[in-house]
């Protein structure tokens, strides 16, 4: 094995170029269980800890460009306003250990289906920025996720920035597992009010081969809000709005029976964690937001 | 390869490290500081927690190529590294209490021979040890019973107090949240943080009690 340490991304990008088969590590908290376990033995390792651009984050007027290297708790530290799923999703992952190495880049590099970044990402809106020494292109994160621990990037290619849409209105993150900490998500829900142009958007992980959005869902609900004036008038939502919200963000899974939970399950508690989360944020929205439904912070 | 970076104030090298080998493995079977200790190597239990220039982390998934030029704390240097954050705060008196040996004080750092070395000799539990105040809120709580997942608990709960001098349930309960004890239920690791920081913020003698402290 070769570890390869390139002292900055042109580096970075020439190394990936001349061994596409290298495996990326920065926050190291995959990868060196991989290693740890024998799970996997590459012929080069590409540590991106001297990169310094993949450490910083830059805010702008409609994104955060996110370096895919920040690590979790400084998002969460720092980031909590202008990207609030994301950050309180931040907050779930591992410990405060995990937190101070993994990264969101190593999420999306990583593509697990339970990565606790991918449905914030979805539901805030989000493009990876990828990069080769062929060129840089931005991928939209619904198209970035291809499979099971599968993504869009070519071999020569690494994740450089994550450009996310700032937020505009409240968002929520839920997250079902065992305990508050070091939990892989049994599954995971996002969603996003985006009041400026009168849409929710909605996203779910840990429940199919790949996080996704529920587009139907998100249909449902900009169409109800809409046709029953609720923007407008501000009064609290239908219980048979969000219940039906739920149906349609379980509908919308497609899970499987494994260690952490059966298939029913996960779809139950989707839809439950729907019918919450877009309660809390259409509360917080209308500035009446009350925590009678729990939404207790995760460690 | 070789690795050289500063471990509890000083440079250490490691020579014929293997590329996909982690820090835990480095401070362990390379250079004898076995205090970080070796469970889960997947990040869970918190076992191996030391500082990686500040922050704590998981050694087991740090590569030992990445610390690289950086700065280590392990449970071994937690005692020389408390004293000299309070030299640092301008507290003399309470560094004095905690450093018996005033030559290895400031900057200097714990030798590899002093780290190597480390008992808990005297005649009771912690006497005639310099030991970090939370090591010692640690012993006097009882919150040791196997001890294995110790070493990692002190170096996360030393930070914490570091960061948070008054730090709610809540926020103890997050800063150890990747640390598993299988032994006590945690109630009497909870006491000994709690101990700790009301040592510590209390004064700069660092012995009042919480009673004491109002």
């Amino acid at each position: 094995m070769e570890f390869l340490r390139p002292a900055d991304w042109q580096e970075a990008l020439a190394a990936k170029a001349e061994h596409p088969a290298a495996v990326p590590i920065a926050g190291g908290t995959d990868v060196m269980v991989e290693l740890n376990f024998d799970h996997r033995r590459p012929g080069h390792l590409l540590d991106l800890n001297r990169v310094a651009e993949l450490h910083e984050w830059e805010v702008g007027e409609e994104y955060v460009r996110l370096g895919a290297s920040v690590p979790y708790a400084r998002i969460i530290e720092r980031l909590r306003a202008e990207l609030p799923g994301l950050a309180l999703a931040a907050h779930t992952v591992g410990s405060p250990q995990i937190r101070n190495r993994g990264s969101v880049g190593g999420n999306l590099g990583a593509a697990s289906p339970a990565g606790d970044s991918h449905p914030p990402l979805l539901a805030a809106g989000a493009e990876v920025e990828a990069e080769s020494v062929r060129g840089t292109r931005r991928i939209p994160v619904e198209d970035f996720y291809t499979g099971v621990k599968r993504n869009a990037l070519a071999d020569d290619e690494l994740i450089k920035w994550v450009h996310v849409r700032k937020a505009t209105g409240p968002q929520q993150f839920a997250k079902i597992g065992t305990r508050n900490a070091m939990v892989i998500a049994l599954c995971g829900f996002a969603v996003a009010l985006h009041p400026e142009d009168r849409t929710v958007q909605a996203a779910v992980g840990s429940a199919a081969p790949t996080p996704f959005r529920a587009y139907a869902a998100e249909e449902f609900v900009t169409a109800a809000l809409a046709d029953a004036g609720l923007w407008d008038s501000g009064a609290p939502l239908p219980e048979s709005l969000l219940r039906r919200f739920g149906e349609l963000c379980s509908g919308a899974c497609n899970p499987i029976d494994d260690v952490r939970g059966s298939a029913r399950y996960r779809r139950h508690a989707v839809g439950v964690m729907a019918r919450r989360t877009l309660g809390w944020v259409w509360d917080a929205h209308r500035g009446a937001h009350s925590d009678d439904e729990g939404g207790a912070q995760c460690a | 390869m070789r690795v050289t970076f500063t471990v509890n104030g000083r440079r250490h090298e490691a020579d014929d490290v293997w590329e996909g080998e982690s820090l835990l493995y480095v401070l362990r079977e390379r250079m004898g500081l076995p205090g970080s200790k070796n469970a889960c190597e997947q990040g869970e239990c918190g076992s191996c927690t030391v500082r990686l220039d500040g922050l704590p982390v998981c050694a087991c998934l740090v590569a030992a190529g990445q610390v690289e030029g950086r700065d280590v704390v392990t449970v071994e240097g937690l005692a020389d590294y408390a004293a000299r954050r309070e030299e640092r705060a301008g507290n003399a008196e309470f560094a004095g209490s905690n450093a018996n040996d005033p030559a290895s004080g400031a900057g200097s750092g714990a030798s590899a021979a002093d780290e190597q070395r480390w008992t808990p000799k005297g005649a009771g539990p912690g006497s005639g040890t310099r030991l970090a105040p939370v090591q010692q809120a640690f012993i006097d709580a009882g919150a040791v019973q196997c001890g294995f997942c110790t070493p990692g608990l002190l170096v996360a709960a030393d930070e914490l107090i570091e960061r948070n001098a008054r730090p709610s349930d809540a926020d103890i309960r997050e800063a150890l949240s990747g640390n598993l004890c299988r032994c006590t239920g945690y109630e009497k690791i909870l006491d000994a943080v709690r101990l700790a920081a009301a040592r510590a913020d209390s004064g700069p003698a660092g012995s009042a009690e919480p009673e004491e402290a109002r």
